[in-house]
């Protein structure tokens, strides 16, 4: 079990980096707190997954320290660093029983048969495999294959992280419900630091605890799920974290005020030029769709209406042909064409500044 | 129009058992299931692919079960993006018109045409890897579009995409297939959210079999069977095994159910299904709360009752404590019943639809 410190660490592939652009991974500094999870969130290509093998040890960092409880490990080799790892797709030795699965890591340790043998119980109960542990492991389904890779970390009692590559791809949606629940419950149970990357914004936030969002090699934001969805720190942020992403809505300057048509919602004057662009971001869930009456902050006629199960997404036009988005459980008794009020909590509206967050 | 009769397969990883169904052209059905559950395997067996031991394929009344695949006026896109890596962007969507015997400067312009669409105008002499992977996609969608097959199909075309990559061309993908009016288009998924929002009708496929299809939002809030229900359902919709006794529905011994509004059946045992919505904070059920999740914007919040363990969802961050204790409230609107031993008959959908 580790603290993991992330010191100015960057990485280019490039030998000889002339600027900023040269680095999959821009220098960048983060400490992770033992026992706790954390997703790395971007698109392909943020630099997610040059960090994860940088923590791994299979990509040796061009600039700056990685330090597990203090201690430099930046160039130390990945079997030194007790870090276990799951992939993409399930890595299993498929001519082998659940058991022998299990037990592998600590036989090439030299641990004894009799400790195996109580180290594999204990973690098969953790798993909920027990029932599995003679089986072949090539009959399980794609989430038990994870799970023995998972476990085939959790046996060794050294482990000082779980580092965890998109482990839920080849998941059904359902299964992955289930899986996300087991892999907070191991969380919660042994107390190792789980790292998990995803570009998945909502595995990412049912799964850490903290979440480091990335994009083109540059950390935009780090923080708990809650922050990341209330306070997005910039545009980028609104739009990757949520579904449908924030919506962003122009304003202009208007006699000390910033101000839009569509919504009567104003922002203290500006203290900067006016040039710049100014924009209100307010969350689809954030929205409420009522019946029309003065005290609204808007009006919207319905241009379409998704039905996702339990919720829906709405589509509305507002004034000055801005097109927004309000996530409602109330769509099955609306219908296109139809204007409805709008009403937002002020403190819901947040104001951007040429894409960051000025309040 | 094309008809499928009794489509039945063997010797195949998941083996078709009787699949009959009608598809109209200019409509999109989405063909819902888990892995395992035949999507694939159903689009196979209407290309030709999956020998059939019995069933009959039929395009506008012709039968065309014997016709090999190249006459069958269909196309596939796959979830891998395919495309021809030696040709350039403009060539990969042409080839196939070139095939038909266009000439080129007619396969050229309908297929810039076409790139124009799928949003990629400005990148016809590019190669396909020169194109990031959402690009690449959209180039194997301009290609089976083009030809103006009778039937388009589409394999999981988004499942190798980024969430947000995936979020933009289901958005979008209503308009890119707009123009094939004469298409029938058949598109498998695992996620119960995109076969809602793409499908003007669903199918849900469970086992080799077709258990239920129509208008999505009908399937979700009235769901035939407790597979189609366990299916469609994302998250999960939780069972509980209780009964009815003198007119009362029952979780289980001692504790009661909601069931207002409800019309119950007969004293038995019955399958109690309940939806995230089902659940709500603060009410007469105490349950312990088993671990708290963020999901997007919604909170969801499983809940271990004496009587089973069932997943709340209520909107917004919100703060909920794993090991305390909660009490809920159960909306006996949204509760459905379903007979109990794999019989999968609705007994009462919920009052409000």
């Amino acid at each position: 079990m580790a603290k993991i410190v992330l010191e100015n660490l960057g990485h280019s592939y490039l030998a000889d980096p002339k600027g900023e652009h040269d680095f999959a991974l821009k220098p960048v500094n983060l400490t992770w707190q033992d026992g706790k999870t954390y997703a790395l969130l971007g698109p392909s290509g943020c630099g997610k997954t040059t960090m994860l093998n940088i923590i791994s040890g299979l990509v040796a960092p061009s600039h700056g320290r990685l330090l597990f409880d203090g201690k430099d490990v930046t160039n130390i080799p990945t079997s030194e660093r007790n870090i276990a790892q799951v992939f993409q797709f399930p890595v299993i030795y498929s001519t082998k029983t659940v058991r022998q699965n299990l037990a592998f890591p600590l036989e090439c340790r030299g641990v004894s048969p009799s400790r195996i043998r109580q180290r594999v119980a204990e973690v098969a109960t953790l798993l909920d495999l027990d029932y599995a542990l003679d089986m072949p492991a090539r009959k399980l389904s794609a989430d038990q294959k994870q799970l023995i890779s998972l476990g085939r970390g959790l046996v060794r009692e050294d482990v000082s992280a779980i580092l965890l590559d998109e482990p839920l791809t080849v998941i059904d949606p359902q299964m992955k419900f289930m899986l996300r629940r087991k892999l907070r419950e191991i969380n919660r149970q042994t107390g190792v630091t789980m790292i998990l990357v995803t570009h998945d914004q909502s595995e990412a936030m049912s799964f850490a605890d903290e979440i480091v969002v990335m994009k083109d090699g540059l950390l935009q934001q780090s923080g708990t799920p809650e922050e990341l969805f209330s306070r997005p720190q910039n545009d980028f942020v609104g739009y990757f974290i949520g579904s449908p992403p924030m919506n962003m809505i122009n304003l202009d300057v208007r006699q000390g005020t910033l101000a839009t048509d569509a919504l009567s919602l104003t922002q203290p004057s500006p203290s900067e030029s006016n040039a710049l662009l100014y924009q209100l971001g307010i969350r689809p869930e954030h929205i409420s769709l009522v019946d029309q009456t003065a005290e609204n902050v808007g009006v919207g006629t319905i241009k379409k209406i998704e039905h996702l199960g339990v919720d829906g997404i709405v589509t509305l036009e507002l004034a000055a042909n801005v097109v927004i988005k309000a996530k409602t459980r109330k769509h099955t008794a609306m219908s296109v064409g139809t204007t409805m009020g709008i009403n937002v909590c002020q403190d819901d509206a947040l104001l951007y500044l040429d894409g960051r967050l000025a309040t | 129009m094309l008809q499928i009769d009794h489509l039945t397969t063997a010797d195949a990883k998941v083996t078709l058992d009787d699949v009959s169904f009608v598809f109209e052209a200019g409509k999109i059905y989405t063909i819902l299931g888990r892995t395992g559950a035949g999507k694939t395997e159903l689009l196979r067996a209407l290309m030709g692919l999956n020998p059939l031991t019995v069933g009959t394929v039929k395009l506008d009344e012709e039968d065309i079960t014997e016709r090999p695949i190249r006459a069958r006026n269909m196309s596939l896109v796959y979830q891998q993006f395919i495309n021809y890596p030696h040709l350039s962007v403009l060539d990969n969507v042409a080839f196939p018109l070139r095939r038909q015997g266009k000439d080129k400067a007619e396969a050229h312009a309908l297929a810039g045409q076409m790139l124009t669409t799928v949003g990629l105008g400005e990148f016809l002499q590019r190669r396909p890897a020169q194109l990031s992977g959402g690009q690449q996609q959209r180039v194997a969608l301009a290609r089976a579009m083009v030809k103006q097959s009778r039937i388009l199909m589409l394999d999981e075309p988004l499942a190798n995409l980024d969430y947000k990559l995936r979020e933009q061309l289901r958005e979008e993908f209503p308009r890119l297939v707009a123009d094939n009016v004469e298409s029938v288009i058949l598109y498998t998924t695992t996620e119960p959210r995109e076969a809602m929002e793409l499908g003007n009708t669903m199918i849900v496929m469970h086992d080799g079999r077709v258990i239920a299809s129509g208008a999505p939002a009908d399937l979700f809030a009235h769901p035939p069977t407790k597979d189609t229900a366990s299916v469609i359902s994302d998250p999960p919709i939780s069972f509980i095994s209780g009964f009815v006794r003198d007119n009362c529905l029952y979780f289980s011994e001692g504790h009661l159910a909601p069931s207002e509004g409800l019309l119950l059946p007969a004293d038995g045992p019955v399958t109690i299904a309940l939806r995230p919505d089902a659940i709500e904070p603060d009410g007469a059920f105490n349950a312990q709360i088993g671990l708290s999740e963020f999901s997007g914007s919604q909170t969801i919040i499983h809940l271990d009752f004496d009587f089973g363990r069932a997943i709340m969802m209520v909107d917004g961050i919100e703060a909920f404590t794993a090991g305390n204790d909660i009490s809920v409230s159960i909306r006996s609107e949204h509760i459905m019943l379903f007979a109990p031993d794999g019989g999968n008959i609705t007994l009462r959908n919920n009052q409000n639809g």
